[in-house]
């Protein structure tokens, strides 16, 4: 839309007198206003944190994010470990989530009519709308139980060798976390992947069509044409599961070690903060936590970024992306 | 500039005076007099770099109809809105030179004050489609702060029946505006317009959508209207300029080419560029 | 290969619909009238509910909304009516920031900025965390939104010497208000079933609160806090309580489809 409420130029040898409604300035100083006052916000997060974390960024330095210690008695403490379990519980998600969500969306964007599009396309957004808490007292109470005594004495009796999958079948744990995850951040990566392979142009697909190929090499053509879109997509999916809270610390054992295994209990940074803030004593481990908490934000704000660029690109003539 | 070069090399083919002489010393043939009603002199607009007008003086005498014709990108939907100052409203848009309405300069008023005096039709009819026909009419004056029933009721009916509506609508006034068929939507259009009781209404191709019958009902309400309002109209219909108005302006490439009685225009235009344009020879 | 991607979908809609049956069959046979009228009752004793939780949670959407409806909208009219410069590319950068950062972080933030100074957890605390995460969604569908009102009925309306603040507001913002509240509804449904940033904002509460600047509970940290806990009927309550959450979100969602839809058709 080029019409904008902007100032008016008259020129001339007169002067701008009266020019202006009163109303109209000050209506505009006010939209300018709250417009700031998003600006400030981010800007005051950024620096609230800092500034309520420096007791603990001023002692530990950058010790703080290599070392594993955790120890509020003897107020020492280093993320390494919640480091360690976020990124890895992530990761698990993302390799679980990218390759299913593709599917559906090829299976969105490139198959289904529309009568089943519509609807499948709902329920996997209801997947979004689902609260964080929801997913983690299910994951609770019923998909670890399953894995405890379903999946995981298999897991360790087949592959037991395999560091992956030593220790003993808790059911809570890297697993439990990462498949919770990868659930959550379906929906997301799923939908801009069907719209970014919608975007792709339809010429594209003929030609590659007329050319001899099958639907199947089509489909390809046009996964490679929306490449950047679904690493976009991907990387966005990974913002989510970085800083997801509720459902990760339900499911995931919350204990600060650092293990090879997918059975063993670990911690997020993100469940770290919920489990203990309320419960923090001393204004070092208070401190601690919210360099957690700084660390997070500086890490989501990156990933994200970097994945908006990729979707904005892939996407620049396409009108899908709106909702996000 | 390019576009100065355009114009010189055309008018040389033409055989025209040169641009360096203003457009409106030789070809205007309205003398501008003190109690016109609005008086344009040396307007200049930009878009950006692109000059849209160049040295425009143009005087409207009260109560009369002037039509501006001229072929699409001539700069007369331009200077039309320079009138009621919604040029302002797209960005980097410039204008300078004076414009007055009954003696006072325009662009030294409030530009919410100007508008209320000077009303605008549009090309395409666009009533408003939260509202209903009734409060279409009343917008303008709801928004300014128009509360009582009875003296809106009156003026809403007073507006409908003034812009040829009011028995076909008096009995759905609640319903909503976009409802309405194309040509009643045109004329809800000037009912609102006329609802906020403008001295002077600038028409931009308000007929180009409608189909024929609508158009002369339009037409009509022109005619009708130029009793108690000074229209200004822009048209690349010639026929319609030659039917409903009384003078009328020829603008090419942002200049005002000629500008006479609406009569002389069409019977005997000064100029052989302005010939060429109502023959239908060029535009 | 093309079964492989239907196998997909239905893969992906199984959790989905144990989720879904799950909290229907368990949260249904825990739930009564109760729940919805008493007061939580104190371990082993059987009975009581979640009044205070739901009451809780509409108070504290209420009290982010206050936060996050004016600067989002305005921030939105802002963008779409004003947003052409460097500014606003900045901040719709920023926006899109905003929506990225995971909800603890802006409990933490909250509990920076009001419990620390208040030095007690309060109603308000929450309220400021649920605004802030409701600022984005709100700002990018209020942009949006107006920005599909069509250029005719802005300059209808200023033709007629209606203000620009008066055409914007009456006019345009009027125009795009179904699709607006659709955004807004969304970002009160998202709100509503946030407990994260809760969790040391507005805390918990087993009583009515009595004043805003107290503790407050809510629907999702009771949730959580009777879902992890070693008690049976509590942990029952807990699913009841998911139950109720996940109808009201159902509900808005429906409520937003149609509401969408029937913006559709009147362009």
């Amino acid at each position: 839309m080029e019409l904008q409420l902007h100032e008016n130029t008259v020129t001339g040898s007169k002067q701008k007198l009266h020019t202006h409604n009163f109303g109209d300035v000050v209506f505009k100083n006010l939209l300018r206003f709250f417009a700031f006052l998003i600006l400030a916000l981010v800007i005051l997060m950024a620096y609230e944190m800092y500034a309520t974390s420096r007791l603990s960024i001023d002692k530990f330095g950058w010790h703080f994010f290599v070392t594993s210690i955790w120890d509020p008695v003897q107020k020492n403490f280093g993320a390494l470990p919640f480091i360690y379990g976020t990124l890895v519980s992530s990761f698990i998600a993302l390799l679980i989530a990218l390759p299913l969500s593709l599917g559906i969306a090829i299976f969105l964007s490139e198959i289904a009519p529309p009568f089943v599009e519509k609807p499948v396309s709902f329920l996997v957004e209801l997947l979004a709308g689902i609260p964080s808490i929801v997913y983690g007292i299910w994951g609770f109470f019923v998909m670890v139980p399953w894995l405890r005594k379903s999946i995981e004495p298999g897991l360790s009796k087949y592959f037991g060798t395999l560091p992956l999958f030593q220790g003993a079948p808790y059911g809570v744990g890297m697993l439990a976390a990462g498949i919770i995850l990868s659930i959550m951040i379906l929906p997301i990566i799923t939908s801009i992947s069907r719209d970014v392979l919608k975007a792709v142009p339809r010429s594209q697909k003929e030609a590659a069509l007329a050319l001899g190929s099958t639907r199947w090499e089509a489909t390809r053509i046009a996964l490679s044409y929306a490449r950047s879109g679904i690493i976009g997509a991907t990387i966005l999916g990974l913002g989510r599961a970085l800083g997801e809270t509720m459902a990760v610390t339900m499911v995931i054992g919350n204990r600060p070690t650092i293990s090879a295994s997918l059975l063993a209990p670990s911690y997020t940074m993100a469940s770290v903060l919920a489990n203990e803030f309320t419960e923090a004593t001393s204004d070092m481990y208070i401190s601690a936590l919210i360099e957690i908490a700084l660390a997070l934000f500086i890490i989501t704000i990156i990933v994200n970024t970097f994945a908006r660029l990729l979707v904005w690109a892939a996407t620049k003539n396409s009108e899908s992306f709106e909702r996000l | 500039m390019e576009s100065i070069l355009e114009i010189q090399e055309q008018q040389s083919k033409l055989k025209m005076t040169p641009a360096a002489t203003p457009s409106s010393v030789l070809n205007n043939f309205v003398p501008v007099s003190d109690d016109h009603k609005i008086i344009a002199r040396d307007i200049n607009a930009y878009f950006g770099k692109v000059q849209a007008l160049k040295n425009i003086s143009l005087s409207i005498p009260g109560n009369s109809v002037v039509a501006i014709i001229g072929p699409s990108g001539c700069g007369k939907s331009t200077f039309l809105r320079s009138i009621n100052r919604m040029h302002e409203i797209i960005p980097g848009s410039k204008i300078t030179g004076s414009l007055t309405l009954d003696g006072q300069d325009i662009y030294q008023m409030d530009a919410v004050m100007v508008r209320k005096r000077i009303g605008m039709v549009f090309q395409k009819p666009n009533p408003f489609p939260t509202m209903s026909i009734f409060d279409n009419v009343a917008a303008g004056l709801k928004m300014n702060g128009m509360r009582r029933k009875a003296p809106l009721k009156e003026i809403v009916e007073k507006s409908l029946r003034q812009a040829a509506l009011w028995d076909e609508v008096k009995d759905s006034l609640s319903k909503g505006g976009t409802s309405l068929s194309g040509g009643q939507q045109q004329r809800l259009c000037i009912a609102r317009t006329l609802a906020v009781n403008p001295e002077v209404i600038l028409m931009d191709e308000p007929a180009s959508a409608l189909d024929p019958i609508s158009t002369s009902k339009i037409e009509e309400l022109i005619y009708e209207l130029k009793k108690q309002y000074t229209i200004v109209i822009v048209t690349h219909n010639m026929q319609q300029a030659a039917r409903v108005s009384d003078f009328t302006a020829f603008f090419y490439l942002g200049q005002l080419i000629e500008y006479d009685e609406t009569k002389a225009i069409f019977t005997n235009p000064h100029l052989k560029q302005t010939e060429d344009y109502i023959t239908g020879r060029f535009g | 290969m093309y079964s492989l991607s239907v196998l997909c979908a239905l893969l992906a809609l199984t959790p989905l619909a144990l989720i879904l049956y799950h909290t229907l069959s368990l949260g249904f046979s825990a739930l009564n009238w109760d729940f919805f009228t008493k007061l939580p009752k104190p371990v082993g004793e059987p009975g009581g509910g979640m009044a205070n939780a739901i009451v809780g949670t509409l108070i504290l959407v209420g009290l982010g909304s206050l936060l996050g409806l004016p600067v989002g909208v305005f921030a939105g009219i802002y963008l779409s009516e004003m947003g052409r410069g460097k500014f606003a590319t900045v901040l719709r950068f920023l926006t899109d920031v905003l929506n990225g950062i995971p909800s603890i972080v802006t409990g933490v933030v909250a509990y920076t900025l009001v419990v620390l100074p208040m030095k007690h957890f309060s109603a308000y605390a929450g309220g400021a965390a649920l605004g802030i995460l409701m600022i984005p969604t709100i700002t990018r569908t209020t942009e949006e939104m107006m920005k599909t009102v069509p250029r005719a009925y802005r300059e209808a309306a200023l033709a007629l010497g209606i203000s620009q603040w008066k055409t914007t507001l009456r006019i345009v913002l009027r125009t795009a208000l179904g699709g607006i509240v659709t955004g807004i509804m969304l970002a009160l449904a998202r709100a509503a079933g946030e407990t994260a940033p809760l969790l040391f904002t507005s805390l918990n509460n087993r009583f009515w609160h009595t004043s805003l600047g107290q503790p407050i509970a809510s629907l999702t940290v009771f949730i959580y806090n009777y879902g992890v806990s070693p008690f049976d009927d509590w942990i029952a309550q807990a699913w009841a309580g998911a139950l109720v959450l996940m109808f009201l979100i159902l509900l808005l969602s429906i409520a937003v489809r149609i509401a969408t839809r029937s913006v559709h058709y009147e362009r």
